[in-house]
């Protein structure tokens, strides 16, 4: 072949682009994992990563060993999807709900609350720990969801190294904390384990924004920083999913730099702590 | 020189970037066509501070960058504090919260490295002062995908490091000091 035939630089992109698109519809059609409107450009970055430490020679190589062999999966959902957070992440987020969201939360004799894509779950025993502080622990039921089966199994376990502790108290206090941290976890080999009481009241399952459905009506729903990894037409799709999940005057929470302005469903909320991105649900 | 016009142009600065930014954006006219993303290594919760800094002192817009939106001409947009910024391929822009990279949220290299991705030979990239090698890498791929690649003259830069691991990783990068590059980037809008 006449290597004068064969362009370098942006085709080699090409090429690479044409394989991406080929080994995220691969993973849909056998796994139903469905990355294909995830933000592109962070995706690639992911997968990029993947491909150098797996040790594949192209991301066809790759898509070869995921169809054929089921233990590339999840390796490769690891890169895809793990998110490292911290406890109180956005310390003045927590004061809001605690200040301005709970309140409203009182009135009602039950509660459901929904933390979408809960990774490691750190923003849950967040919530766990400040709904306990504010006396609501009792009649909350939260429900953790998130698509990677390992991080469900991180969440339920609630261990996080010992070295985080010390960010993960600052924040705390910073919410406007009732209480210290350290009542609710121990220390255990360089590990801070926390209280098994704090996942007493919490169902985790498995639940995709991209492809599965509403599954209960809901008080609070608390979805940080996973929607900056979708792409716009897959935000709304999750946007209309909490819509239809919310409880009349629900209540949403964003990240700090996600909004609903680009949004098809921004007129079925209303701001309700505009500089948190807290939201709730209109009657429309 | 490049032969296809710059359509986007990126820059990232750390040690000593707001004096060397505040050398190169006050000097852009308003009707700048060609839209800036900036990176610069701050510790979270600043950024908003930068953005006012230079809104105050620039002619052409300065804005923080929002998760999905389109890029406009004639505006800077500088990456949040503690999220990183890229570049997709549709010519809008993202947020990430993934890893730190080279210890920096948001990083150089993540910002070059999608804008390469997204702009290829049309995009213009600049590693100004900075004490780390955040934007090597960057540089590198800006370089490979057929991109106009400089670095900040050594002499020049409050601190050296960060252009000299570029200029490593890209020995094909053109080196100016702030003064060479003011009428160039005004050039690079007349083509």
């Amino acid at each position: 072949m006449d290597a004068a035939l064969v362009p370098d630089g942006p085709m080699q992109n090409g090429v690479e682009d044409i394989e991406i698109q080929l080994l995220l519809e691969a993973l849909y059609q056998r796994y139903h994992y469905d990355f294909r409107h995830y933000a592109r450009a962070s995706i690639k970055r992911r997968l990029l990563q993947a491909r150098s430490q797996l040790g594949f020679a192209s991301f066809s190589a790759m898509q070869d060993h995921l169809l054929h062999d089921p233990a590339t999966l999840p390796r490769l959902l690891n890169y895809l999807t793990v998110q490292v957070s911290e406890m109180f992440r956005d310390p003045s987020y927590f004061r809001a709900l605690r200040e301005k969201v709970i309140p409203h939360l009182r009135t009602y004799p039950s509660l459901k609350v929904w933390v979408a894509g809960c990774s490691h779950g750190e923003e849950l025993y967040s919530l766990s720990i400040l709904f306990r502080e504010e006396g609501l622990d009792q009649r909350t039921l939260f429900y953790a969801t998130d698509i990677n089966p390992d991080a469900l199994r991180a969440a339920e376990a609630g261990v996080y190294p010992l070295e985080q502790i010390r960010k993960f108290t600052e924040n705390h206090q910073k919410s406007g904390a009732r209480s210290s941290l350290s009542d609710y976890y121990t220390a255990d080999y360089g590990r801070a384990v926390f209280d098994k009481s704090l996942r007493s009241q919490v169902v985790f399952s498995d639940h995709s924004l991209v492809t599965d459905a509403v599954f209960a009506e809901m008080h609070l729903i608390s979805c940080r920083n996973v929607l900056i990894y979708f792409d716009r037409a897959l935000q709304d799709r999750a946007l209309g999913l909490f819509r239809d999940s919310l409880a009349r005057k629900g209540f949403l929470g964003l990240g700090s730099k996600e909004s609903l302005r680009f949004s098809a469903h921004a007129p079925a909320f209303a701001d309700f702590v505009r500089e948190e991105k807290i939201y709730q649900r209109q009657d429309v | 020189m490049s032969v296809a016009p710059v359509e986007a142009i990126s820059i990232g600065a750390s040690a000593g970037a707001v004096q060397a930014l505040l050398r190169i954006l006050p000097a852009l006219p308003a009707d700048y066509p060609i839209p800036l993303f900036i990176v610069v290594h701050v510790p979270p919760d600043r950024s908003n501070a930068l953005v006012s800094l230079f809104a105050a002192k620039c002619q052409i817009a300065v804005r923080e960058a929002e998760d999905k939106e389109p890029i406009l001409p004639s505006t800077v947009y500088f990456a949040p504090s503690d999220y990183h910024l890229l570049v997709e391929a549709d010519r809008s822009l993202s947020l990430s919260m993934d890893e730190p990279v080279n210890h920096s949220r948001p990083a150089i290299d993540v910002l070059l490295e999608s804008a390469a991705d997204a702009y290829g030979p049309a995009l213009a990239a600049i590693v100004l002062t900075g004490a780390n090698h955040d934007g090597a890498a960057g540089l590198k791929a800006v370089c490979a995908a057929g991109g106009t690649a400089i670095v900040q003259d050594f002499a020049d830069a409050q601190v050296a490091t960060m252009p000299e691991a570029a200029l490593t990783a890209c020995p094909s990068a053109r080196v100016m000091t702030l003064d060479d590059l003011i009428p160039y980037l005004l050039t690079l809008a007349a083509t």
